[in-house]
């Protein structure tokens, strides 16, 4: 089915389903432990040996001579895989790491040997005792000191132009009545996701099975057969549940690699998790980033002139941070800059982390819109309004599919009680603590591709649904099951939704926050296929007919659902792909956030106190597992803003705080109170579902809120994330 | 992780003959910083002695008005006692600001009392730390050193030592028990329990080798005003930037004992008859000789910063 006019009325729109804030359906099994994660398919895989990845102990150089002797000799040990004997290895299509040094190190804890042994505790203690002999290189580990030599990202698909500009940027700055030009820099930071990368590989013959945790199944066949040199038909993957991901499983990385390398190696099938230090520095991460914002406007808070310039590293070939995102759509102003510059850092890989390129961009605009505000003495919610847009402000005439970003501030400084604000930093005590607050739009785009679908009809009227889509604990069973319970008229008890297996029907996976959106559309082609085929099969016009109760219906006439597969099951396959609207459309979803903080006035310990989010994101498919994604991210956000850093040690080259002790990420105490309002919006632009992801969008800009609210408690400002207390402390 | 073996031993006395049987030989109580430990290679003992079922759990008040706690009382435990509550508010006090519930409910009281640092560089075997490795160097000094000591240190190590219990006991002029395996019982103040790195950052504690804690005695309750504030950016399950232990008189005389900020509790006595002047002079006093890294420099203000808002709310 091809999706390439605004969606009218259909099926969905009856929302007998859809749109119910329904629980989980795969919750039960969630909630006593049944779910089966990548490492504990132990029905399906007996008598497996272990793999333990040994790490890199430099960031660059060569290996000279691994000695394998004692480890060799170990108990249980039974065998040792190297790049002396692993055989050709390729880079995956979309990360560029290898996944074995040798003889080059490309980074700190880059797998080095794979040690397979027995059990779990004989591989590791053998890859103890492995003795690596470096010959150290020089490496570039510091952005600030390679950001002169950044140049252009070359162009990618998840790239944007190097420079995008419009009207005469550098001018109308120049002769802007107020004028801001600032820098900002974000740290680098862990998708610090609870469930390690971890895979069970097995091969029979030539063909191989890995039971993994990614969120592109398709990706990562395509990745896996790459590396390993083996077609594409001879790899199958199974995602089926996914212990959080946040895009740092996007496709293989080097535990489905080692694993399959391990068992090829010892013919028997391998379990390999990555031990937790092995998370940091080995797998993917958020980039630091520099970024330099100028935004020049009249005094009547008019924006004339705005311009964001970004630096971020990578290994080579690696992609850029492109956090100049949203700054191209978010607010109007005639002139515009973007630039976008890359340096290379011997560093593990960056890449993907939930809103890549908009969450750390909003962090920097967002402030520096609130610094903006402040020069022009206007209320922060106010200058955002003034300066909202309802055409792509690059390409004027190219109109927002839906936005309503003045309604999400309004709304949210309403709720909020924003009025009680007061805009003079520091002038709000209660006992020991400064209290301020802070708001920020958010901004991200909602990108939407193709996506496929099989349904099954049964003799019991029972609907199963088989899509390669994954679960990252987002919800996605859930609302696929509501999507073909709308569609065909029964009971989501009566829909089985099988997912994560790429055996089945391409999905567009998870990422981007594209797969609600995508996937459950894929759903929807399927299941209008599987109406005419009921409808064909107990001779009803299929145009006319209505799916309700379990059963076919039109006039007079009705027949149960089963009956169309009394004779054997009716199984259909479609997939939904996409026209031209997204280039006729700006589709895009908003919200606002607004945060108080409380700043101990003696010690300057941060805690946030109540936070809102207000989202407008399409047509909510379920506000249950909604309100669960746009408060995690909040929570996301909060951690962005107040604790989460890599810190990276510029003269070994690696993130030294490499643990969760180490990285810290907010728990419990650190989130009081979270209030989350969704919009309705219905966006026929998008697909039948008029539905869009909120995943992402309810982490973009909620750090700028915290920081801005630090500094409304304060009058301190921080432009360089996390806010910590030490920050605070040097800046007295 | 090395192999190792394993026993159980069920009196004080078997525990210590244990310990020295065997050379490399480890005690292991909760064990919540030994396995992790070990399962990085920062420590390799050949045997654990499980000293989980000697006794030792039970707190019991002393002849002269004190109390003494078994070695082997759990953090939980101790932390909810009425009469550590009541009579000893700081110690309470400043176990539930560590770790994690799960955690205090396997923690014991000497396990806790021997904790290790938290310094990334002793957690990762690939770099160098004189502590893991004498004589290897140290990474940190000119590396990540936010969390680490101003004072204290040396230019061999500076580690902090991590934990809140300790700092605690050392405002409360607590004094540790041990036995060692000639059944010889001793007597260590605490203040004289940790040693400064100096060139052996290695040698933690005055413990002598095979010497085990059986208890921890506090001296009969001295009133005042408890207060512990640990300063952190995560508000809870985070090792302490600062924290502050403080008993505090109506007079304006006290007793502060430091964490987060040296290799062992920090406490200078000397220093306490500056209390009444307040926490400019009481901390310029306290940290006399600090040497911070331009990582943590921030701490001293923090320490005068914390101080003064425990000196205040003592006044409350």
């Amino acid at each position: 089915m091809k999706f390439d006019k605004p969606a009218g009325q259909n099926p969905i729109d009856q929302l007998k389903v859809v749109g119910k804030p329904t629980d989980r359906v795969e919750g039960p099994l969630k909630t006593t432990g049944t779910a089966k994660y990548a490492y504990e398919y132990n029905e399906e895989v007996k008598n497996p040996a272990y793999g333990y990845i040994l790490g890199a102990a430099i960031a660059r150089g060569t290996i000279t001579r691994i000695d394998q002797t004692a480890a060799n000799a170990a108990p249980g040990v039974l065998s040792i895989v190297t790049a002396a004997n692993a055989g050709p290895l390729q880079t995956g299509k979309f990360y560029v790491s290898r996944f074995l040094a040798g003889p080059q190190v490309d980074h700190y804890h880059q797998a080095v040997a794979i040690v397979v042994a027995e059990t779990f505790e004989q591989a590791r203690s053998a890859a103890a005792l492995l003795k690596v002999e470096y010959k150290k290189q020089s490496g570039s580990y510091d952005l600030e000191a390679s950001k002169d030599s950044a140049g252009p990202p070359s162009p990618g698909p998840y790239t944007p132009p190097a420079e995008t500009r419009t009207g005469d940027f550098e001018g109308a700055f120049e002769t802007a009545q107020v004028k801001l030009d600032q820098s900002y820099s974000t740290p680098d930071q862990a998708h610090a996701m609870m469930e390690p990368h971890a895979t069970i590989a097995k091969w029979d013959g030539d063909k191989l099975t890995c039971w993994c945790t990614i969120q592109q199944l398709n990706w990562g066949v395509r990745d896996l057969a790459f590396i390993l040199g083996i077609p594409k038909e001879n790899v199958r993957l199974i995602s089926a549940y996914i212990g959080g991901g946040f895009g740092g499983k996007g496709t293989v990385l080097s535990d489905l690699v080692a694993a399959s390398l391990a068992s090829r190696a010892v013919g028997r099938p391998v379990k390999l998790t990555l031990q937790r230090p092995l998370m940091f520095n080995n797998t993917i991460h958020r980039p630091k980033t520099i970024q330099r914002i100028r935004i020049g406007a009249k005094s009547d808070g008019t924006i004339t002139a705005i311009g964001h310039e970004s630096w971020s590293g990578n290994l080579p070939g690696g992609m850029t941070e492109s956090t100049i995102a949203s700054t191209r759509l978010l607010y109007a102003g005639a002139n515009r800059l973007t630039k976008l510059r890359l340096a290379v850092l011997h560093l593990v890989e960056g890449s993907a982390m939930r809103a890549p390129g908009e969450a750390s961009g909003m962090m920097a605009l967002e402030i520096a819109m609130d610094e903006m505000a402040e020069k022009l003495q206007m209320d922060p919610v106010g200058f955002r309004i003034k300066n909202d847009t309802q055409e792509d402000p690059e390409k004027p005439g190219r109109m927002f599919s839906t936005r309503k970003l003045v309604e999400c501030l309004q709304t949210g400084a309403d709720k909020f009680g924003w009025e009680k604000r007061n805009a003079k930093p520091g002038a709000i005590k209660e006992g020991d603590w400064l209290i301020g607050m802070g708001v920020a739009s958010a901004m991200r785009g909602a990108p939407i591709v193709k996506s496929a679908a099989r349904v099954r009809l049964d003799n019991s009227g029972k609907i199963t649904v088989e899509t390669d889509m994954t679960d990252l604990g987002t919800g996605t069973y859930t609302i696929i099951a509501q999507t073909a319970a709308e569609m065909m008229g029964v009971g989501i008890d009566q829909v089985k939704v099988k997912l994560g297996d790429s055996s089945f029907p391409e999905s567009s996976g998870s990422g981007g926050q594209l797969g609600a959106a995508s996937s459950t559309s894929g759903v929807y082609a399927a299941c209008m296929k599987l109406r005419e085929a009921v409808a064909n099969k107990l001779d009803f016009d299929a145009e006319k007919a209505q799916f309700s109760d379990g059963r076919i219906i039109l006039g007079d006439k009705s027949a149960a659902l089963s009956e169309a597969a009394k004779d054997g099951e009716l199984v259909v396959e479609d997939e939904m792909t996409y026209g031209e609207l997204s280039k006729q459309f700006a589709q895009d979803t908003f919200g606002a956030h607004f945060v108080e903080v409380g700043v101990n006035a003696f010690t300057f310990e941060i805690r946030v106190r109540r936070m809102l989010a207000v989202c407008h994101a399409g047509r909510i498919l379920n506000p249950k597992a909604a309100r669960s994604q746009v408060i995690g991210a909040m929570t996301m956000g909060v951690g962005a803003a107040l604790m989460e850093e890599m810190v990276v040690d510029k003269r070994v080259g690696f993130f030294v705080n490499h643990d969760l002790a180490g990285y810290e990420v907010p728990v419990h105490a650190d989130i009081p109170h979270q209030e989350v309002i969704l919009l309705e919006d219905i966006d026929p632009t998008m697909s039948p579902m008029k539905a869009k992801g909120i995943g992402e969008l309810g982490i973009v800009g909620v750090a700028a809120a915290v920081a801005n609210a630090v500094y409304n408690a304060t009058g301190i400002r921080v432009r360089d994330y996390p806010v910590t207390l030490d920050k605070l402390l040097r800046a007295v | 992780m090395k192999s190792f073996t394993y026993e159980r031993v069920t009196t004080p006395a078997e525990a210590a003959a244990a310990v020295a049987a065997k050379p490399g030989a480890k005690f292991l109580a909760g064990g919540t910083n030994l396995l992790d430990l070990m399962k990085l290679q920062i420590e390799t003992p050949v045997h654990l002695i499980d000293i989980g079922r000697i006794g030792l759990d039970k707190i019991e008040k002393t002849a002269n008005g004190g109390v003494r706690i078994g070695a082997l009382v759990r953090n939980t435990d101790l932390a909810a006692d009425p009469h550590i509550r009541k009579d000893y508010g700081i110690l309470s006090r400043a176990l539930l600001a560590g770790a994690s519930g799960q955690l205090r409910n396997k923690a014991t009281t000497a396990g806790n009392l021997l904790q290790r640092t938290r310094c990334p560089y002793f957690y990762d075997t690939n770099q160098q730390c004189n502590k893991r490795v004498p004589g290897s160097g140290c990474a940190a000094i000119a590396g990540f050193s936010k969390q680490l000591a101003v004072i204290g240190s040396s230019d061999a190590c500076i580690a902090t030592y991590p934990g809140d219990m300790a700092v605690a006991m050392t405002a409360l002029d607590a004094v540790v028990e041990t036995i060692n395996p000639a059944g010889k019982t001793r007597q260590i103040p605490i203040s004289q329990f940790y040693r400064l790195p100096g060139k052996t950052p290695h040698l933690e504690t005055n413990l002598e080798k095979n010497e085990l804690i059986t208890a921890v005695v506090l001296p009969a309750p001295v009133g005042g005003t408890h207060i512990y504030h640990k300063v952190r950016d995560r508000a809870s399950y985070a090792f302490a930037l600062v924290s502050v232990a403080a008993i505090l008189f109506k007079d304006g005389s006290g007793r502060i004992a430091v964490g987060g900020v040296a290799p062992k509790p920090w406490r200078v006595p000397g220093a306490e008859s500056l209390l009444p002047s307040g926490a400019k002079a009481f901390t310029a006093k306290l940290m006399e000789g600090a040497r911070p890294t331009k990582d943590n420099e921030y701490k001293l203000s923090l320490v005068e910063r914390t101080i003064a808002l425990v000196l205040k709310e003592g006044k409350n």
